[in-house]
């Protein structure tokens, strides 16, 4: 249990993250807060870091300076009596991504399962938990993304659409508090776009989890979005409400991106 | 729909007779082979200098059978331990960890390396420069169990730890191509979920690769039984070594062989069946 001072602090925190690939830096300097239940959305230039940014904060990446907190919880660290920042066993990183859903561009759905499938492993092999007591959640997550009639289907049998729905169903099973999506509609063909997006927005109006979301649909953006980033060059140049990024935005770049995406 | 009217009218009766293309050159081959097939046959059936008869009587025989079934037991056992082996060498070469992969490497290159009747006349000889196998603390006086080479290794068990060794230095890497024909999508999406890297190996990774595994596999089965008639050289006790010990007292050295050859090609035939219902089965997905 927590107490009501520890529930007030941001579902994730960025302080300083740096990131190097190499000699090549991708991060400079990166501050962020996402409060609890808040949608925020990242856009900017591709190459900008955006997806360096979301993967450093379930340590798919690893920082090279600075620290994540997701849920109070220093990410791919622990701080020991001595002071310093220890690395974490894999394992326990592993459990820290329990509390962290993740969806990809391109899906990546495990082909040789069903739907049904790739939606409870996470639960039972990563939890624990006992598939009777999984598989009536997983239906009815199914069921709510909209695919009640494909429990039993293959990746290779489902629309682009259908996949990145199953994705999202596979992320939620495990009852994270945070969901990290990287352009979870760039890959989908123009009219499979909608469906994504209002499973989404069902998501984000529901409440309770956070959401952060890398994209380039402005429309949702400004719908949705109760905070919107705007990265370029590995920095966050501007940030602040849908209204005020997108709609009037005060930085030359970021004006001038958005005239490039909105044409 | 001017196009497909056009169409129509281009279209045969409907009931016209249908002449296939006769392919000339398939049946001048298909009588070639008939004809080569036929000659050999008939020279070896009527060859003076092999008695059939001999054949006949050695194919059950007792010591024959008992062969045959160290052979396949060689086999079975090389190929198991040696895909065990394979698995494990194949994901240490994957180690982030230069000195995990390249000892795996070093391993593989070896056993890839070193022609197998090599191998098995050293393993096959060990008692000639190691007297007792030990499990030990180093440099102590500490010692759990001992027991003389000569009694350990005998003849089967060393032909097969030959037979897994030298395996496992091949499959290694088709074990390798397939876990690299995973994608880093899988990995990441197994790591989001919060699987550890073993169970990701196990859930996702493992039963992806196995398609590209196992029909490369099955392939290293049959090898690998081909293979298995090496460890006559140490006398293994396998269809081979009986039938040519067989051969040593009767004289009948081509007939014994044609025992012997064909109980591996029935084997072959039988394994081959087994690998297409298994392949198919694998693609299924
Ligand atoms: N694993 C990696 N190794 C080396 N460089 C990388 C790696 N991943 C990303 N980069 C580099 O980091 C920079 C930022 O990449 P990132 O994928 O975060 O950008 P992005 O904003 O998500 O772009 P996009 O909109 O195209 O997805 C790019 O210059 C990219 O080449
Ligand atoms: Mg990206």
């Amino acid at each position: 249990m927590r107490g009501d001072d520890v529930a007030q602090e941001p579902m994730v925190e960025l302080v300083g993250v740096s990131k190097h690939f190499g000699h090549h830096q991708v991060l400079y300097d990166v501050d962020l807060t996402v409060q609890r239940g808040e949608t925020l959305c990242v856009i900017g230039p591709s190459g900008s870091g955006k997806s360096t940014m979301l993967r450093c904060i379930n340590h798919l990446e690893v920082i090279s300076a600075g620290q994540v907190r997701v849920d109070g919880n220093l990410i791919g660290y622990r701080l020991r009596p001595d002071g310093r920042l220890h690395e974490l066993h894999h394992r326990r990183a592993a459990e820290q991504r329990l509390g962290i859903g993740m969806v990809f561009q391109h899906f990546n759905l495990f082909p040789h399962m069903t739907a049904l499938e790739n939606v409870t492993l996470g639960p039972i092999k990563a939890k624990g938990v006992k598939r009777s007591v999984i598989e009536p959640y997983a239906c009815e997550l199914l069921q709510r993304v909209g695919l009640g009639d494909k429990f039993d289907a293959y990746p290779s049998q489902l629309s682009g659409g259908q996949q990145q729905r199953v994705a999202i169903a596979r992320a939620m099973a495990m009852r994270p508090p945070l969901i990290l999506f990287d352009e979870p509609t760039s890959a989908l063909d123009p009219e499979l776009v909608g469906e994504v997006l209002d499973v989404m927005k069902d998501l984000a109006r529901t409440g309770g989890i956070t959401l952060i979301v890398v994209t380039h649909e402005m429309g949702f953006a400004r719908e949705v979005a109760d905070s919107v980033v705007f990265m370029d060059a590995g920095r966050i140049i501007e940030d602040g409400t849908p209204a005020e990024v997108l709609g009037n935005p005060q930085h030359e770049r970021t004006r001038a991106f958005l005239a490039a995406v909105l044409h | 729909m001017s196009m497909s009217t056009k169409l129509r009218t281009n279209r045969p009766p409907v009931r016209a007779d249908v002449v296939p293309l006769r392919h000339w050159g398939r049946g001048a081959f298909a009588a070639v082979v008939a004809i080569v097939v036929v000659v050999i046959a008939n020279s070896l059936a009527t060859n003076p200098n092999i008695e059939w008869s001999v054949v006949g009587d050695y194919l059950f025989d007792d010591n024959i059978l008992r062969g045959l079934r160290k052979t396949l037991e060689m086999t079975v056992l090389g190929t198991i331990f040696g895909t065990a082996l394979a698995v494990a060498i194949a994901v240490m070469r994957l180690s982030p960890s230069k000195i995990v992969s390249g000892t795996a490497a070093a391993y593989a290159f070896f056993f890839r390396g070193i022609p197998l009747i090599v191998l098995l006349i050293l393993i096959g000889n060990l008692g000639l420069f190691f007297k007792n196998f030990t499990i030990a603390i180093p440099f102590t006086d500490i010692t759990f169990w001992s027991r003389p080479v000569r009694e350990v290794m005998n003849p089967f068990r060393a032909s097969v730890l030959g037979l897994s060794l030298a395996g496992s230095g091949y499959m290694s890497e088709i074990v390798r191509g397939g876990l690299l024909a995973v994608g880093r999508g899988q990995h990441e999406a197994a790591k989001a979920i919060g699987l550890t890297s073993g169970k990701t190996l196990r859930h996702i990774v493992l039963p992806q690769a196995l398609r590209v595994i196992v029909p490369p596999l099955g392939n290293e089965l049959i090898s690998m039984l081909k293979a298995s008639a090496i460890v006559s050289v140490i006398a293994g006790g396998d269809l081979l070594t009986v039938a040519l010990g067989i051969s040593g007292r009767n004289f009948r050295t081509i007939e014994m062989l044609l025992v012997a050859t064909i109980w591996y090609l029935l084997v072959i035939v039988v394994l081959s069946i087994g690998q297409y219902f298994v392949e198919r089965k694998v693609a299924e997905r």
